[in-house]
C-alpha cells in the first residue's frame, strides 16, 4: 500500500516528448517548417537571403507585440488598443524628435506615452471593472486620434539631429547580418518566456487566468497585475514602434491600423487561449512566424493578395481547431 | 487547553442581526462540527475567523492572545486556515503551483530570485504522502478527481503550521468514496494536532469525523455538545427549531 501509494506520488504523468506531441505550438512549428521547406522548393525567390531577411524582420512587429498580447490573453483579458497605441508612441518619438530633441528624449517620451495609455487601461479594467474589450476599444479609437492631433495628420519623416541613429536603430543589422528588430524580438521573447516560468509575477498571470477568485482568495494581488500586464502590451506595442519608425523612416498616421487583429491572430495560433490561463512566449512568436510564411509565400507563387485574408483566417480556425479536437478526445 | 475561543461574539449588518452573542471554543485536535440550516449565521461567524468581517461586538482570542483581522490574507499568518467550499484552486496550474499559491518558494538572491520548481514538487509530494492521498504534484488540477482536488485544497492548509483549518462544505457534490477521503484528510489534520471546524449540511460526515456538534439557528448558537451523547435526530430537531435549545 505504502509503495504503491509512493510510486503514484512519484510517477510523472506526462513525459516531456508527449507533452511537446500534445502542445498546439509544436503542430504550428512543424507548419511552418513544413511551409518553408515546401516554398524553397517551389519558388526560386523564397530561400534567398534578401527575402529570409525580409520575413525575419516582418515578423518582428507583430512578434513583439503578441508577447505583450498573450501576457494578457494568459490573464483572461484582451487589448485591441495596440494597433493605435504602435502609432501613438511611434508618433510621439517622431514629432519630439522632429522638434530637435535627441533620440534619448525621444524615446522616453514615446515609452512614457506607452506606459501611461497601459497603466490607464489597467486601473479601469482592475479597479473600476470594465471590460477589456470595451475599455480598450475606446483606447484603439483614442490613441489615433491623439496621434492625429499630434501630427496634425501629416507624413514625419525627419527627425532632428539624431535622425540616423534612429534609422540605424530599427533599419541595421548590427550582428551577423541579422536584422535588428529580429534581435529585440529574440531577447524580448527571452526575457517574456523567463517571467512567465520563473517568476512569482508570471505564475500569478497565469493563476489570474485560471481563476481569479481563487487567486485572490489566496492573497495574489490581482488587481496590481493586471495593470502591470496593459502596462507590458501598451510597452510592447510602443517598443514595436519605435523599431518601426527606425525601419521604415517614416510615420504616418495609419501605420499599425487593424494590426490588433493580427496580433490578436498570431498569438491565438500559437496556443493563447482566449478564456484565459494558456499560452507561452515562443507560441507568439511562432504564430506570428505561421502569418508572416503565409503572407510571404502568396506572393512569391502568384496568388492574389486578395486572398490573404482568407488564408491567415483559415489557419487561425485550423489551430484552435486541433486544440478543440484534442479537448473532446480527453472529456471522452 | 483552547486554541481558539469566542466570547459573545455578535454581528450585524444595519438592521440584520446575522450572529448574536456567541461563545464557543476549539481545543486543539479536535474537529467541531458547525451545523444549522441556511442564513443560520454559520458562514457569517467562520468569516469572521477567517477574518473576512469583523465582529460587531465580542472578542476572538487565539491561544489566549486576542485576535484583531481586518483582511483575510492576514488569518493565515495567525495559523488560520481555510478551504473554501468551490475550492478555489486553479485548473490550468499544477497541484503543486496550487498548493504553493501565494507563497511561493524561491531561490537565488535579491530581485533576481526565481522560483524553486524542484523544491516545491518535492514538497508538495511529501505533503500528498503524509495525507496519504494519491495526487500527483505536478498534474493538473483540471485532470484531478473531487477527492484529489479536496487534497490540493487542504495540502495548502498544511503548508505552514497551522493551528486551525476552516472547511466550508468540503463534501458538497462530490461522490461516495471521494467523501471517504476527505473525511480521512480532515482525520489526519486532526492528529496532527490542528482544530478543525467543518460547515457540513450532511449529517452522515459530521457523525462520522466529529468530536463535537454546534447547532445554529438564527444567529444563536443553540447547542453545543459532544457528538457521542447527541445523535442525528437531536440535531435534525435543533436545525428545524422542533427542540428550542439543549
Amino acid at each position: 500500500m505504502a509503495t504503491t501509494l509512493e510510486r503514484t506520488i512519484e510517477h510523472r504523468q506526462q513525459t516531456w516528448p508527449a507533452a511537446l506531441l500534445a502542445s498546439q505550438t509544436f503542430w504550428v512549428l512543424i507548419a511552418v517548417i513544413f511551409a518553408c521547406i515546401f516554398l524553397s522548393f517551389a519558388t526560386d525567390s523564397f530561400a534567398t537571403a534578401k527575402n529570409l531577411y525580409n520575413i525575419t524582420r516582418n515578423v518582428t512587429f507583430v512578434a513583439i507585440i503578441a508577447l505583450g498580447m498573450t501576457l494578457v490573453i494568459i490573464t483572461g483579458g484582451i487589448d485591441l488598443s495596440v494597433g493605435s497605441v504602435l502609432c501613438l508612441c511611434s508618433m510621439v518619438l517622431a514629432v519630439v524628435m522632429h522638434a530637435g530633441y535627441s533620440i534619448e528624449v525621444g524615446i522616453a517620451a514615446s515609452i512614457g506615452t506607452a506606459l501611461l495609455i497601459g497603466a490607464f487601461n489597467g486601473v479601469m479594467i482592475a479597479y473600476l471593472g470594465f471590460p477589456p474589450f470595451v475599455i480598450t476599444l475606446g483606447m484603439l479609437s483614442i490613441a489615433r486620434s491623439l496621434a492625429m492631433v499630434a501630427s496634425n495628420n501629416t507624413v514625419v519623416f525627419q527627425f532632428g539631429p539624431d535622425h540616423d541613429k534612429l534609422l540605424a536603430l530599427g533599419g541595421g543589422a548590427w550582428f551577423f547580418g541579422i536584422a535588428n528588430p529580429v534581435l529585440y524580438m529574440i531577447a524580448l521573447a527571452l526575457l517574456t518566456g523567463f517571467v512567465l516560468r520563473w517568476t512569482k509575477f508570471g505564475r500569478y498571470v497565469f493563476a489570474i487566468g485560471g481563476n481569479e477568485q481563487a487567486a485572490t482568495l489566496t492573497g495574489v494581488p490581482v488587481r496590481r497585475i493586471k495593470v502591470a500586464v496593459y502596462m507590458i502590451s501598451a510597452l510592447a506595442a510602443g517598443i514595436a514602434g519605435i523599431i518601426q519608425t527606425g525601419w521604415l523612416g517614416a510615420v504616418t498616421t495609419n501605420i499599425g491600423a487593424g494590426m490588433e487583429l493580427q496580433v490578436i491572430a498570431a498569438a491565438v495560433i500559437g496556443g493563447a487561449n482566449l478564456a484565459g490561463g494558456v499560452g507561452t512566449a515562443s507560441g507568439a512568436l511562432i504564430g506570428a512566424a505561421l502569418i508572416e510564411v503565409i503572407r510571404n509565400s502568396l506572393g512569391l507563387l502568384g496568388i492574389n493578395a486578395f486572398w490573404q485574408g482568407t488564408f491567415i483566417g483559415g489557419a487561425t480556425v485550423l489551430a484552435v481547431l486541433f486544440d478543440r479536437v484534442r479537448n473532446f478526445r480527453q472529456s471522452e | 487547553m483552547a486554541v481558539l475561543e469566542l466570547a459573545n461574539i455578535s454581528k450585524h449588518f444595519g438592521a440584520i442581526q446575522a450572529v448574536s452573542d456567541v461563545s464557543l471554543s476549539l481545543e486543539a485536535g479536535q474537529v467541531v462540527g458547525l451545523m444549522g440550516d441556511n442564513g443560520a449565521g454559520k458562514s457569517t461567524l467562520v468569516k469572521m475567523i477567517a477574518g473576512n468581517f469583523r465582529p460587531s461586538e465580542g472578542t476572538m482570542r487565539l491561544d489566549g492572545a486576542e485576535l484583531v483581522l481586518h483582511r483575510p490574507v492576514e488569518a493565515r499568518k495567525y495559523g488560520i486556515e481555510i478551504v473554501y467550499q468551490d475550492l478555489a484552486l486553479c485548473n490550468n496550474l499544477t497541484a503543486a503551483a496550487n498548493v504553493f499559491l501565494g507563497r511561493e518558494l524561491r531561490r537565488g538572491l535579491g530581485p533576481l530570485r526565481i522560483l524553486d520548481h524542484k523544491r516545491m514538487y518535492k514538497r508538495a509530494g511529501e505533503i500528498f504522502r503524509e495525507l496519504k492521498s494519491e495526487t500527483r504534484p505536478r498534474d493538473l488540477v483540471k485532470q484531478m478527481s473531487g477527492g484529489q482536488r479536496q487534497a490540493v485544497a487542504i495540502a495548502r492548509t498544511m503548508l505552514s503550521e497551522a493551528k486551525i483549518v476552516l472547511m466550508d462544505e468540503p463534501t458538497a457534490a462530490i461522490s461516495v468514496r471521494q467523501v471517504a477521503e476527505v473525511l480521512n484528510l480532515i482525520r489526519e489534520l486532526r492528529d496532527r494536532g490542528i482544530g478543525v471546524i467543518l460547515i457540513s449540511h450532511r449529517m452522515p460526515d459530521v457523525f462520522d469525523v466529529a468530536d463535537r456538534v454546534i447547532v445554529m439557528r438564527r444567529g444563536r448558537k443553540v447547542a453545543d455538545k459532544p457528538i457521542a451523547s447527541s445523535s442525528p435526530e437531536e440535531v435534525t430537531g435543533l436545525i428545524t427549531g422542533a427542540i428550542e435549545q439543549v
